[in-house]
């Protein structure tokens, strides 16, 4: 039999302790936690046993309210309950055509809207960051500690701005974001590694708001998206609506308020559910003033009155098709994912374009929360027998503003991130000492027709003669579809350097005093928990450290050793210690020292992975 | 040892230096390496450490991009061996290559104001099969023992106004369909 070791209460059991990740679908309707236990990914239910969390915040004098009891609040009091809250991140009021019929005070605000209720004006991110709160202490109930990290998902059609507000929400909800995951290759991973699938699929991918597709090649434990298209406009909210608009013609309705349109939404949002079933259902609901109604839709008029909205989600897929430069007859398998694609009709329209039943054997609702589970669980670093590799592309266009209102594209759309690309630009006129660049992010030709990202200003520019200078800007962005821009002036050496912040205008230092008084409220002691997380930190740079020198203690000479060694006895001594800026120092220190090891480390890595490779060719 | 920007694309991924490439070689050396430099496979390590795996990951992917497309390959073989495409500056072209373009023109405008999607991929075949051809004789000029620069560069050339073509014509596919 078996010794068992039993470690003493506190003290972790093993070097490598089972870190607690999460992937967190974060979706217009209905958001999800999930996380890999013992091997598998599982979604990690309410008290309740519920597993679906409802995007539905509401704000009052007593405090805030997410989720079902929230949605119980949507009819009396629809002013200060945020439904579909992800349709408006990243967004100015200016992108929201259908503003006028939705029941918020909204307040415009540079870059992004904001929604004026009873707890004050709050912007999406904030309503966001409500979201992944209740499911990160759902989580930490649930796993019994504190998270490591997340993953959260975006549509993969979402632009800059609208990722960057979702991390920025995630940040603000305490969140550590090990990555956000595109929804189709997070569906993706969940399906292929299920079926041990080979081949190219397309995901299909209807969500409350969003529509996304993307074309991956499955083979061998990688996963290479070829292209993804989308609409972050369109999903199951706009079948709801079709529904409302044929209720208000059936019944001779106009100009009702905000509470009788939440009313008759929900009925309709019912409406289309039951005819997923069923050939016919009634709506019945009795407005405000006494007045009743009663109806009855069946199937043959739903379907005519949504074609439109089916026959919309086509023409992404098609453009897919052509950036990945295949047809239909090449796709293995179409995977639906998303509560909409239970919709029969839309089932038929995708089964017709691609010639074969669509793949429906995960639950759609859940599907992207199980992927993104099994992401966290490898990025987290417990890696168990799973390895896989996931080649993401950006969705959109990136490109610079020129002369005459033109963009200049600089990283086209579906390039495999990470990726950077370098454009020189000159000057425009003799003595020219500033230079403005603009960044859009689009496919379309003219600036007004692309979103813009940014924009900065390069000074210093030595005068010269107009065309003389050289300034070359330097796009990158990142595994997580972020962009960072920097720009040089070649013979001067004159730079510029931002993170691409949409102006909304959330800065670091905001984002980390409104955690600041996120945590003050529940009277938690911020000093500790700085410490706290250095301490964490500075136990996995020991940890990463110690593991290098280990394997690759060889790539080191005596004196590099001894340097190295002295900062691990100074950090070790560090976090057994009090003192937060201690531990960073000593951290510091470390990293620094060990940065041209990392550099002969990953160059030794690269040679073995060819020379494996070229072994197993042979 | 620092990152070296200096290798080339083809040490990079163990390729010998040429036009001719053997594309499954090749994908399979970028999958080998990507496993290795993606920032997944460090999202719990130091700063340094990610920063670093994002460089290479980055300068990964630009040589399979460059590497991989023949118009690529061709330009940045050229410019290895200090050959300047000038796709810009030049567009002095024979004139029977001119009178061809005005064809293919005239063929994509007729399709589009006609609403004919079929003859526009037909068109599109077309010009595919154009551009294989094209590749064969880039391989020539490039891969030879004794190489063609100055008419590989003219061959870049020409291939950026097929490639001009085929937007065109997926611009047109678009137009018509959405």
């Amino acid at each position: 039999m078996a010794l068992l070791q039993i470690a003493e209460p506190g003290l972790s059991t093993a070097p490598h302790q089972h870190r607690l990740a999460v992937g967190i679908d974060l979706g217009t309707t209905n958001s999800l936690v999930a996380t890999v236990r013992s091997g598998s990914a599982t979604c990690l239910p309410d008290e309740f046993g519920r597993s679906l969390l409802p995007s539905v915040v509401h704000y009052s004098k007593a405090g805030t309210v997410v989720g079902h009891n929230a949605q119980a609040e949507q009819s009396h009091d629809p002013h200060n309950t945020i439904v579909s809250v992800k349709r408006f991140m990243g967004r100015g009021l200016a992108d929201l055509p259908d503003a006028g019929s939705l029941p918020y005070h909204f307040v415009d605000a540079p870059g992004m809207l904001q929604l004026s209720t009873r707890a004050g004006a709050k912007s999406p991110v904030e309503v966001s960051a409500d979201i992944l709160r209740t499911l990160k202490e759902r989580a930490e109930a649930s796993l019994g500690g504190e998270l490591t990290g997340a993953v959260i998902t975006v549509p993969a059609y979402f632009d800059d701005a609208q990722r960057q507000a979702t991390k920025d929400a995630a940040r603000l909800a305490g969140l550590n974001v090990l990555r956000l995951l595109n929804e189709p290759t997070a569906a993706a991973i969940a399906y292929g590694l299920d079926n041990a699938s080979e081949g190219t699929y397309v995901v299909y991918d209807l969500g409350g708001g969003t529509f996304d597709v993307s074309i991956l090649k499955l083979s061998r434990g990688v996963f290479e998206v070829l292209a993804t298209s989308g609409d972050s406009a369109l999903g199951g909210d706009d079948f709801d609506h079709r529904i409302y608009c044929w209720m208000l013609s059936e019944a001779g309705l106009s100009g009702l308020g905000a509470h009788n349109t939440r009313l008759l939404l929900t009925r309709a949002r019912e409406a289309k559910e039951a005819l997923t079933e069923h050939t016919e259902t009634r709506i019945t609901a009795i407005l405000s003033d006494g007045e009743s109604i009663d109806l009855t839709l069946d199937q043959a008029t739903f379907h005519e009155i949504t074609k439109t909205l089916v026959d919309k989600t086509l023409l992404p897929v098609r453009k897919a098709l052509r950036d990945a430069k295949i047809s239909v007859d090449d796709v293995k398998g179409v995977v639906m994912v998303g509560g909409a694609t239970r919709m029969p009709q839309v089932q038929k329209a995708v089964g017709e374009l691609f010639g074969q039943p669509p793949l429906t054997n995960l639950d759609p609702d859940k599907v992207v929360a199980l992927g993104a589970a099994m992401q966290a669980n490898v990025l987290a670093g417990n890696k168990g027998d799973d390895d896989w590799l996931l080649l993401d592309v950006i969705p959109l266009s990136l490109g610079l503003e020129t002369m005459g209102g033109l963009v200049e594209k600089v990283i086209p759309r579906n390039s495999t991130i990470p990726t950077a690309r370098a454009q020189e630009f000159t000057t425009f006129k003799d003595g020219q000492t500033a230079m403005a660049i603009h960044v859009l992010q689009g496919e379309r030709e003219l600036v007004a027709d692309c979103r813009s990202l940014a924009r900065f200003v390069l000074h210093g520019i030595p005068p010269m003669v107009a065309g003389a200078a050289r300034i070359r800007v330097t796009f990158q962005v990142d595994a997580d579809g972020l962009l960072s821009v920097t720009a040089r002036e070649q013979s001067s050496g004159v730079e510029a350097h931002i993170e691409v912040k949409p102006s909304y205008g959330l800065s670091d230092d905001e984002i980390s005093r409104m955690l600041t008084e996120s945590l003050s409220h529940v009277k938690e002691d911020i000093e500790a928990r700085k410490l706290r997380e250095a301490i964490v930190d500075a136990e996995s740079l020991l940890e990463a450290t110690r593991s290098a020198l280990a394997s690759d203690g060889d790539l080191l000479d005596a004196a590099e050793r001894a340097d190295i060694d002295a900062a691990l006895a100074v950090a070790d001594a560090a976090i057994k210690g009090d003192s937060t800026r201690a531990v960073n120092d000593a951290a510091a220190a470390l990293s620094r020292l060990t940065d041209p090891f990392a550099e002969r480390r990953m160059n030794r890595n690269i040679q073995r992975a060819l020379k494996g490779h070229n072994i197993s060719e042979l | 040892m620092t990152l070296d920007f200096k290798q080339d694309f083809f040490a990079l991924f163990g390729q010998p230096r040429r036009f001719g490439l053997d594309a499954a070689a090749l994908d399979a050396a970028y999958r080998a390496i990507a496993a290795e430099v993606h920032p997944d496979r460090y999202a719990s390590a130091p700063d340094s450490e990610r920063r670093l795996a994002l460089m290479h990951a980055t300068r990964v992917n630009e040589g399979y991009q460059t590497l991989r497309q023949p118009l690529a390959r061709a330009r940045y073989l050229l410019q290895l061996a200090g050959i300047d495409t000038q796709e810009e500056t030049n567009t002095s072209m024979p004139a029977e290559f001119l009178m061809e373009q005005m064809e293919w023109r005239e063929a994509i405008a007729d399709a589009r104001a006609g609403s004919h999607v079929e003859q526009l991929e037909k068109l599109a075949r077309e010009l595919a099969g154009d551009l294989k051809s094209l590749e064969a004789e880039l391989a020539e000029a490039l891969d030879s023992a004794d190489p063609d620069l100055d008419g590989a560069a003219q061959l870049v050339r020409k291939w950026r106004f097929m490639e001009k073509l085929d937007q065109e014509i997926g611009d047109a596919i678009e137009a018509l369909l959405y």
